[in-house]
């Protein structure tokens, strides 16, 4: 038997702990020392669950089966996009946004009328929601007090208007510390971030007795249900409703960012962009470990209580009361209450401060009564509305839950809600990708899809609950057919959240982009536009300062700052601008853009950015620039960028081409010093022949009796010598022609086969002399090439000559064999001489390279031929190579190419 | 972060991976049952969880 004070001092036990979390993590920001980790908030972002998660999914199932995980995979996948989320993040940051209204109105012109129109629909869209929470609350403590004695309370005080009031109280504490909604509620955060561990733990106990205490297990369930014909169909999805399926996923995916509780946590209460980087994974994680459970438990319930008529929105509490597992129903208990508790404190901070700055302060700073008291501090009052607003909207929220009580229009809010807040898509994200979306596109966008909605699932919410008349639903607005509300146009075989999504979403995309494809940006607009879509670009404020000029005072933008912030915050907020800026205090600033600029975002981040765009332009004049002329200094900054990003260009070009430069003057330097070689070999090739035949020629001169063999021996080596050196001459001229470029070239049809048959002819006494084999394998005629006859047969005599040079006499065999494939004819002249290393197939034909070891044997050629021979070849296109292995003999292979077929 | 680093680029693909895999109609490819559970039991968590072992992975692969 649970009593109720038992009940009642756990509960209070709990909020109590509650508020000592709170007041431990608001002491740790004021120290400094932040307690919110990355984990800390991938655990906030889990007031996503609600009781409706935590008793309400488990309904879900019971009727739906494994559905309800749209729900939860929405979010998942939603969350991956991180880029999406934090561009939301940084330009809230930026701008100093402080919920989803301001975000909105800020992106559009920082308009009034945009930020009042979102609270609204927000408000209107999740005060029911906030009910839902109070009836979970409410069902609970019903079930818990089923057994024992109900009159614990008066009859005018009932328990939920007492947890309202206890909410209320701590929101006011946690939530309205500082008036500056862009300072962080680091206690309510901590707080938000307990109550999803607590409220997990409950639900995974309860998880587990169930499965495992009550039942055999997860696959005992199973079994059992797959009995009966009417669960067997909760296991299995219904394939038939994939549309309905989708919807969910995508309702869902919108929820996650852009429910008021949620933008507020994720993006508002963000510390650090890198925390995105937990949450991308740890909060699905969370999603998916408070779902594996929710199945078994409905399944649990169903074949527990059969027919017994149990709500199945409380079988999280009545399984284990069934068992008398009393303590485990307190603490289930506790895990909805701290569902609830967690959603209705930062939902109703978030909704206090889009009330307070969206819906009030517009009228407050029109109204009389603010400008006679010109110099009061308003931030009290500020902080005052605000308290007042967060009272109304938990009233609002009790009223509606004792009005809607069991009624249909509160149980299926949940999803209504969601509908409401997708709402809020095209115009964000449009905003944050598209230049050209305007405030009329976004109003008129909004209005549509919040009309649809309205008249698609809120009214006919209500006429299930039987408040208004149904016939709109039955038979159409003023009877109608095409107008009934869940199958406008005929629509029908959707389910009525489906429905809704579509018509509103098609209806508000529609009207988004067709009206901002209609109607011109002011110039704020365009100003905001471009700051909203590049904000990864504008990283400093190079545009921001510029696009406003005018007139203003410090003493007036100060006193602005007074009024609104309280007169320390303002000092010290000026102090750290001031500061930032290099000056000693504030007193010294120029009242410039860039300190207007400074003034408007301390003011947006207190009452809003429309309401301090009105504050601002009331005590400093305004230049009204033109839209053209924003658009022009837009452009300039557009162009800088592009500039820099030009020169940047130009100076990794110009890199290149000094080490280009670089290069080149290296390769000169290696010319310059070859050819100090080349003529220093030169000199020495030619003092060779010299030397010998002026050695002889002196033998000759001074001795007169010398024998007439030996004088006649002496006088051929001279004539052989003088020959090689006039050879050698002629080479080198010949070389130094060709690499000049002033070679004479005449060029004709030459038939090969027959110009080596030519050559081989007039060699043919060198290799008989020598004892050389010739062997040759030539077609009879052709092929046919363009070239100069005679220089190709000066190659062709310099490798048959080379060749029987280096073979030995009497077994030497030289090889000719000309072929020819369809670009080229190959000429092969191999021989079985001592062959080549693979260095010195490289360095041969290098000028002045000699075969055979030059330090032993006499020279026997000039060194110039093959170098010669090669330059001759690749001028008509050829290449010339040697393919050898030591003692396996060498191969030189020429080939030209052949003349391109005529077309 | 830093613009369009790949880390963010990885994640979005793995939410657009996520899309087909847990939307029809290869939801209704599972049938039957593994173990006394429901295949579709096993496919939906089953994935749901591979995505966010794979998202865990790829955000906190190179410290923070």
């Amino acid at each position: 038997m649970i009593s109720g004070w038992l009940v009642a001092a756990l509960s209070t036990f709990y909020l109590a702990v509650l508020f000592a979390v709170a007041r431990f993590g608001d002491a740790r920001a004021d120290a400094g020392k932040s307690i919110i980790s990355a984990n800390v908030y991938a655990l906030s972002l889990a007031v996503y669950c609600t009781s409706w998660t935590f008793f309400g999914s488990v309904g879900r199932a019971t009727s739906g089966g494994l559905s309800f995980l749209t729900i939860y995979i929405g979010p998942t996948l939603m969350l991956m996009c991180v880029g999406v989320i934090l561009k939301m993040i940084r330009i809230s940051k930026v701008y100093r946004i402080t919920s989803i209204a301001d975000f909105i109105a800020s992106r559009y012109g920082k308009s009034q009328l945009l930020a009042g129109l979102v609270t609204v629909i927000a408000v209107i869209g999740v005060v029911p929601y906030i009910a839902l929470q109070l009836k979970a609350v409410a069902a609970s403590l019903n079930v818990l007090f089923q057994q024992s004695d109900h009159a614990l309370l008066p009859w005018w005080l009932d328990s939920t208007l007492l947890i309202a009031a206890v909410l209320a109280l701590f929101t006011i504490l946690f939530g309205t510390r500082h008036l500056d909604a862009t300072e962080r509620h680091e206690g309510m955060v901590a707080a938000v971030a307990f109550e999803s561990v607590v409220k997990l733990v409950a639900f995974i106990a309860v998880g587990l007795f169930v499965t495992y205490g009550m039942f055999g297990g997860l696959s005992d369930i199973f079994q059992r249900a797959t009995e009966s014909p009417e669960l067997a169909r909760l296991l299995q999805l219904d394939s038939s409703r994939a549309g309905t399926w989708t919807a969910m996923i995508l309702l869902s995916g919108l929820a996650i960012i852009f429910l008021p509780r949620q933008f507020q946590i994720i993006v508002v209460e963000n510390v650090d962009e890198s925390h995105l980087k937990r949450a991308v994974w740890l909060f699905p994680l969370y999603l998916l470990l408070i779902n594996v459970f929710v199945l078994p438990l409905a399944l649990g319930g169903l074949l527990h209580f059969n027919g017994q008529g149990f709500n199945p929105d409380t079988f999280v509490l009545t399984l284990p009361l069934a068992r008398g597992a009393e303590s485990l129903a307190l603490l289930a208990f506790i895990g909805g209450l701290s569902a609830a508790t967690g959603m209705v404190i930062v939902e109703t901070i978030a909704l206090s401060t889009m009330v307070c700055n969206d819906l009030v302060m517009p009228f407050l700073l029109r109204s009389t009564w603010l400008k006679t008291e010109k110099q009061q501090d308003l931030s009290g009052l500020l902080i005052g509305i605000r308290r007042v607003a967060i009272v109304l909207i938990l009233l609002l929220g009790y009223i509606y839950f004792r009005a809607a009580g069991e009624a249909y229009a509160l149980v299926g809010i949940g999803l209504i809600s969601f509908a409401a807040v997708a709402q809020f898509a095209p115009a964000m994200f449009g905003g944050m990708y598209w230049k050209q979306g305007t405030r009329a596109g976004a109003v008129s966008g909004l209005l549509a899809g919040f009309g649809i909605w309205l008249y698609t699932l809120l009214l006919p919410s209500f006429a299930k609950s039987g408040w208004i008349g149904s016939g709109f639903v039955e038979q159409g607005l003023f009877g109608i057919g095409l107008l009934k509300a869940q199958a406008l146009f005929g629509l029908s075989g959707l389910d009525e959240i489906s429905h809704c999504l579509w018509w509103s979403l098609f209806a508000n995309i529609g009207c988004y982009v067709a009206v901002s494809l209609n109607s011109k940006p002011d110039a704020v607009e365009a100003s905001q536009a471009e700051r909203f879509v590049d904000i990864f670009r504008h990283a400093g404020r190079d545009a921001d300062a510029r696009l406003w000029r005018g007139n203003a005072s410090v003493e007036a933008l100060v006193g602005l700052l007074e009024r609104f912030l309280g007169p320390l915050r303002a000092r010290q907020q000026l102090a750290i601008y001031a500061q930032g800026r290099g000056a000693v205090d504030w007193h010294s600033l120029p009242a410039d853009a860039d300190f207007v600029h400074f003034a408007e975002s301390e003011l947006a981040g207190a009452i809003g950015s429309a309401s301090a765009r009105v504050m601002v332009a009331s005590v400093a004049q305004e230049e009204d620039l033109g839209l053209d002329e924003v658009l022009d200094i837009l452009d300039e900054a557009t162009q800088v960028r592009a500039y820099s990003k030009e020169l940047e260009v130009k100076q990794q070009a110009l890199e290149v081409a000094t080490a280009e430069l670089r290069g080149a003057n290296e390769r000169l330097r290696e010319l310059d010093s070859m050819k100090d070689d080349f003529i220093s070999t030169v000199t020495h090739e030619l003092r060779t022949p010299l030397t010998s035949i002026r050695a002889l020629s002196e033998m000759l001169h001074e001795d007169p009796e010398m024998d007439l063999s030996d004088r006649k021996r002496f006088l051929g080596i001279i004539v052989n010598e003088a020959e090689r050196l006039t050879r050698l001459i002629n080479q080198i001229l010949d070389m130094a022609k060709l690499e000049s470029g002033r070679a004479e070239w005449t060029t004709s049809e030459v038939d090969v086969g027959n110009l080596v048959r030519e050559a081989i002819d007039s060699l043919g006494q060198l290799f008989r002399e020598k004892g050389v084999a010739l062997e040759s394998e030539i077609p009879a005629t052709g092929p046919i090439v363009l070239a100069d006859r005679d220089r190709l047969t000066q190659v062709m005599i310099n490798l048959l000559s080379n060749a029987v040079k280096f073979v030995p006499g009497g077994s030497g065999r030289v090889h000719v064999r000309v072929g020819s494939d369809q670009k080229s004819v190959r000429v092969v002249v191999s021989d079985n001489g001592p062959g080549l290393t693979a260095e010195e197939c490289n360095v041969i034909f290098e000028k002045f390279r000699q075969g055979g070891n030059t330090m032993t044997d006499k020279p026997q050629g000039t060194g110039l031929g093959l170098p010669i021979s090669r330059q001759i070849v690749e001028f008509f296109g050829g290449n010339l190579w040697v393919e050898s292995q030591p003692g396996a003999g060498a191969a030189f292979i020429f080939t030209v190419p052949l003349p391109a077929p005529e077309a | 972060m830093k613009r369009a680093s790949p880390v963010r680029q990885r994640l979005a693909a793995l939410g657009l991976l996520g899309v087909p895999l847990l939307t029809y109609p290869l939801l209704s490819l599972p049938g039957g049952n593994l173990a006394g559970i429901p295949a579709t039991y096993f496919y939906l968590f089953g994935v749901w969880a591979g995505l966010i072992a794979l998202a865990a992975w790829v955000a906190e692969r190179r410290g923070k």
